[in-house]
């Protein structure tokens, strides 16, 4: 699976562009020497002629080639582009970059100046400027370059503050290195990376506003043309051959586009050395499944039985397994924990049950049974409609989770009103009264407000009433109290159980916490770099030596109690969990196992019932051991 | 694009960070009006300049060479060009106050007469294009951003990408008269030139929308994409409501700040941009009369339209600033609650 092939060394658009460049500098540099006599010299014997072998493109009103004077123009037309960039650029450089050495007060002067400058009208200044200055070619770039300036200037101010701020500038400026030293060292290598690529884009789109201002008749002046006064001579007799108007106007679009693309590909290429890029599916081949044998159904079928859960994203050399081997039950009305540190897949198993997989995420199953339907190998969508309503789920953030521009009544009363016919005013009474059930006061007028206005526990316990109020049989409450503080987690808890004591609903209570899990759940599931590791009673968890995977006993034996000495660090794990995209051979936790022997590191040992009640994946189970001192004092190491 | 590509990042720059109580948002108010003044200023101070800089003697220059000699100095009188430059430039702001714009140096035609009768023609144009542009731009940066999300389909999203840069490209004017060649030249079927029935409207309408609705549309794509990555998104799929809810009622909506930001640039830019296309469609707007004033060496004229469009512009902007600094409140205090 893990087989790499060789990235191509650049990518196809990037070919295009230089093949369109070069073409555009070709021209530029070898046209007006081959043709340039040529496009000017007027032929009265061949005006306004349609196209022909002899005139591919027809011939203009003074006989002249139509073709030939395109060609001609590509120099015209580009090196007024790329000077009024260059001033523009220039000068937005200067503006904007140089007030960071300057010190604040110069910053906030040309920060005015620069937002007011902005205000101005682009057309208008250009028009101005022609107007002032007279038409022509120079004057036309002036104008450009002017109305480029102050853009520059934001992009140049925007990051230069950057870097003014930062501790290597500081640290030049106290070594006393002069102010013109630390904009050419300092500042100016640091923002050149978008800035260039801005300036690329910008050619693109100051070619076509030069070619804007020819055609209105106050850029290039006859004699001179470029592209834009060819196509409003073009224009001129478009009635009589519309042709004319074709060799420029590819001309203008070709051009324009050649600049945008090599902008976007330099965009793509810093994107592509900072950014993580993710490999099309079919090029993985398929994604990986279980190779542990289904347990046989239950006589008796379980709420949810899990077996054989497989997730996986594609990533750059492969798939990343984030969870393996996933097989559980939860009972009708049972409360169950999940702990795992971040990354050990358990909030990504969490959400595949509920048929909310992440985007990318590729999810197989030998089952997945869930109140007498099968939903493995369902489409997400399809599985999701035959749920409906049956789980309810609670989110980590409730900041986030909750949508800011709906109020929160609306946001309660959707689920009675699309999947229990509800009329308008009888869901809006069951959503206040799913907020009262929860103990928000006031309900009534609470509804009416919008998530900013509700505090952090308030917001969670309106997330644990949407979970409620389409009376589902199991809960998915992924981290419900992270966000909260110690007093208002634990009234939220107390809340979830009551909620599903109430209505005889089953959870699964996502956590890092073991503490909250112990309290609140009948069984834990403990996860560990994409697998369960241990299934066990809850209320082993306060008798740790009765633990039999040394990961979840070095998570019990972590929890602080009463005889912890406050004064040590508390204790961790020491290491690092293994890196999924690479295929695990032996047990995740081995390079971390105080008791790993070669079986560990080479195979994976399957969740079998062990004789705690529970199950566990271990060659080495540490049960009835008791927990060693040494194990803390490791840790604190 | 065209011109008006660079003026697109001014308003959003400004919008206040910290406003949870009148007094910042008020501050930011006053220098956002100011600056407005302060441009405007600048540009009024330029249009009087262009009269009395632009290429010597302008009332000789817009009356020919042959006019005679008298008349050229009995218009030259009328317009106030024969006192000291400072006399003249505080009569022109005090006029200016009082609305009046000035007059044609050639027919000494009052310039708010013209404004009267061509403005509705090209703020017809602007809005019309304004509305297409929002109507196509952003349901399909939406339902481009839905079949593409998480990376999936790459087919559809190389061929958006390429197909909208493609017509990006493309500048107004030059959109314009592919319009006509195709529509009214080849197939004769719709109106090239003026302004009549509604019939009139569409490929005006057409040439100053599609190449803007395309770059709008792309980066709808990229607001569309944010917006549905957002875990309210996840928690309405949790509640298993039809995919049209989702998208329409949760995640249009927190589209909006963008799209309004896109849009208000927009609309500015779409009354410059319609100089152009008024051109190529001969569209009886205040473009027209713009760019013949100029080619007429009529500065009288240009003067007085330079600051209309100055105005519109300027004003557009100040309101979609405002607009947005107002949504930003909202936001600002989700943030730091």
């Amino acid at each position: 699976m893990t087989r790499r092939r060789r990235r191509l060394p650049v990518q196809p658009m990037a070919v295009i562009t230089a093949i369109m460049l070069a073409v555009l500098v070709f021209f530029a540099i070898f046209a007006p020497l081959w043709w340039g006599e040529q496009a000017v010299e007027a032929n009265p014997d061949a005006i306004a002629l349609p196209p022909s072998a002899e005139h591919v493109l027809g011939t203009d009103n003074l006989g002249r080639d139509i073709l030939i004077r395109t060609l001609v123009a590509t120099r015209l037309s580009l090196v007024m582009a790329l000077a009024a960039t260059a001033l523009g650029a220039t000068a937005g450089l200067i503006i904007g970059a140089l007030p960071a050495v300057l010190g604040p007060r110069a910053q906030r002067a040309f920060s005015n100046v620069i937002a007011t400058w902005l205000a101005f009208p682009v057309l208008l200044v250009a028009m101005l400027t022609v107007i002032l200055l007279g038409p022509g070619s120079v004057t036309a770039v002036l104008a450009l370059a002017l109305t480029m300036t102050p853009s520059f200037a934001r992009l140049a101010q925007t990051l230069s503050a950057r870097v003014a701020g930062s501790e290597y500038l500081a640290a030049a400026r106290m070594l006393g290195v002069s102010r013109g030293r630390q904009f050419t060292r300092y500042i100016l290598p640091n923002i050149a990376e978008p800035v260039v690529v801005n300036v690329t884009t910008s050619i693109g789109g100051g070619l076509l506003a030069l070619s804007s201002l020819s055609f209105l008749g106050i850029g290039v002046q006859p004699p001179e043309f470029d592209w834009g006064r060819m196509l409003s001579e073009g224009f001129a007799q478009v009635y009589v051959s519309p042709v004319a108007a074709i060799g420029p106007g590819v001309a203008v679009v070709f051009a324009g586009l050649a600049f945008s693309m090599l902008g976007e590909s330099l965009a793509g290429h810093l994107r592509r050395r900072t950014g993580r890029t993710v490999r099309p599916h079919r090029r993985l081949g398929a994604a990986p499944r279980t190779l542990v044998p289904a347990e046989p159904a239950a006589s008796a079928p379980p709420l949810l039985d899990v077996q054989g859960l497989c997730i996986s994203f594609p990533g750059e050399d492969g798939w990343i397994r984030t969870v393996q081997d996933v097989s559980f039950r939860v009972a009708r009305g049972e409360l169950v924990g999940v702990v795992g540190e971040s990354g050990s897949g358990k909030t990504v198993t969490m959400m595949s049950i509920a048929q909310l997989p992440p985007a990318g995420a590729v999810v197989t199953a030998e089952r997945l049974t869930f109140d007498g339907d099968e939903f493995a190998g369902l489409e997400p969508g399809r599985a999701g409609r035959i749920l409906g309503t049956r789980i309810g789920v609670v989110f980590q953030d409730s900041l986030t989770a909750l949508n800011p521009a709906l109020r929160v009544g609306g946001q309660l009363a959707e689920v009675p009103r699309v999947h229990g016919g509800a009329s308008r005013a009888q869901a809006h009474a069951a959503a206040v009264e799913a907020l009262q059930r929860v103990d928000i006061p006031d309900a009534e007028r609470r509804a009416g407000q919008f998530p900013h206005e509700f505090s952090g526990g308030m917001r969670q316990r309106t997330l644990i009433a949407m979970s409620q109020i389409g009376s589902p049989a199991l809960i998915i409450a992924d981290e419900p109290t992270t966000a909260l503080d110690v007093t208002v987690q634990r009234r939220v808890l107390q809340l979830l159980r009551r909620q599903c004591e109430d209505n005889g609903s089953a959870a699964l209570v996502v956590s890092h916490d073991i503490a909250v899990l112990g309290e609140l759940c009948r069984r834990i599931l403990v996860m560990y770099a994409g697998r369960i590791v241990e299934d066990v009673d809850a209320t082993l968890l306060a008798s740790p030596e009765r633990l039999a995977h040394p990961y979840t006993r070095a998570l019990a034996a972590s929890l602080p109690d009463l005889d912890t000495d406050r004064s040590q660090p508390l204790a961790t794990i020491p290491g690092e969990p293994p890196d999924l995209s690479v295929t695990q051979l032996g047990c995740g936790f081995a390079a971390r196992c105080a008791f790993a022997t070669d079986r560990c590191r080479t195979e994976a040992p399957a969740l079998r019932a062990h004789a705690h009640g529970g199950r566990v994946a271990c060659w080495h189970p540490q049960d009835g051991v008791p927990v060693p001192l040494t194990t803390r004092a490791e840790a604190v190491s | 694009m065209t011109l008006d590509t660079t003026v697109s990042s001014a308003p959003a720059v400004a919008a206040p960070s910290r406003s949870r109580h009148g007094g910042p948002w008020l501050a930011f108010l006053g220098r956002r009006i100011l600056r407005s003044v302060v441009a405007m200023w600048v540009i009024v101070t330029a249009a009087f300049l262009v009269l009395r800089a632009a290429g010597g003697d302008p009332v000789r220059a817009a009356l020919g060479a042959t006019a005679d000699e008298t008349v050229v100095q009995a218009r030259r009188e009328q317009l106030g060009l024969d006192k000291p430059l400072l006399h003249q430039y505080v009569d022109y702001v005090l006029g200016l106050l009082r609305g009046d714009l000035g007059a044609s140096l050639i027919t000494g035609r009052e310039v708010t007469e013209l404004v009267a009768q061509r403005l509705p023609a090209t703020l017809e144009l602007a809005a019309l294009s304004f509305v297409v542009i929002l109507l196509i731009a952003v349901p399909l940066g939406l339902f481009i951003a839905i079949l593409t999300q998480g990376g999936r389909r790459r087919g559809v999203e190389v061929a958006f990408t390429g197909v909208t840069s493609f017509v990006a490209a493309i500048p107004e004017y030059l959109l314009g008269v592919i319009l006509i060649i195709v529509f009214g030249i080849t197939a004769h079927v719709l109106p090239v030139a003026g302004r009549g029935g509604p019939e009139s409207y569409i490929l005006p309408v057409a040439a100053l929308s599609i190449a803007a609705s395309a770059s709008i549309a792309r980066i709808a794509r990229i607001e569309a994409l944010a917006t549905l990555g957002d875990d309210y998104i996840r928690t309405a799929r949790s509640k298993r409501l039809p995919a049209a809810m989702v998208y329409f009622k949760h995640a249009l909506p927190n589209m909006l700040t963008a799209t309004l930001t896109i849009g208000g640039t927009m609309l500015g830019t779409m009354v410059a941009s319609g100089v152009l296309v008024e051109q190529v469609f001969n569209w009886p707007g205040l473009g027209t009369a713009f760019v013949g004033a100029i080619t007429a060496k009529d500065y009288g004229i240009v003067q007085g339209l330079a600051l209309v469009y100055a105005a519109i512009i300027l004003s557009i902007n100040l309101i979609v600033d405002i607009v947005l600094s107002l949504l930003d409140r909202r936001t600002t205090l989700m943030e730091t609650s």
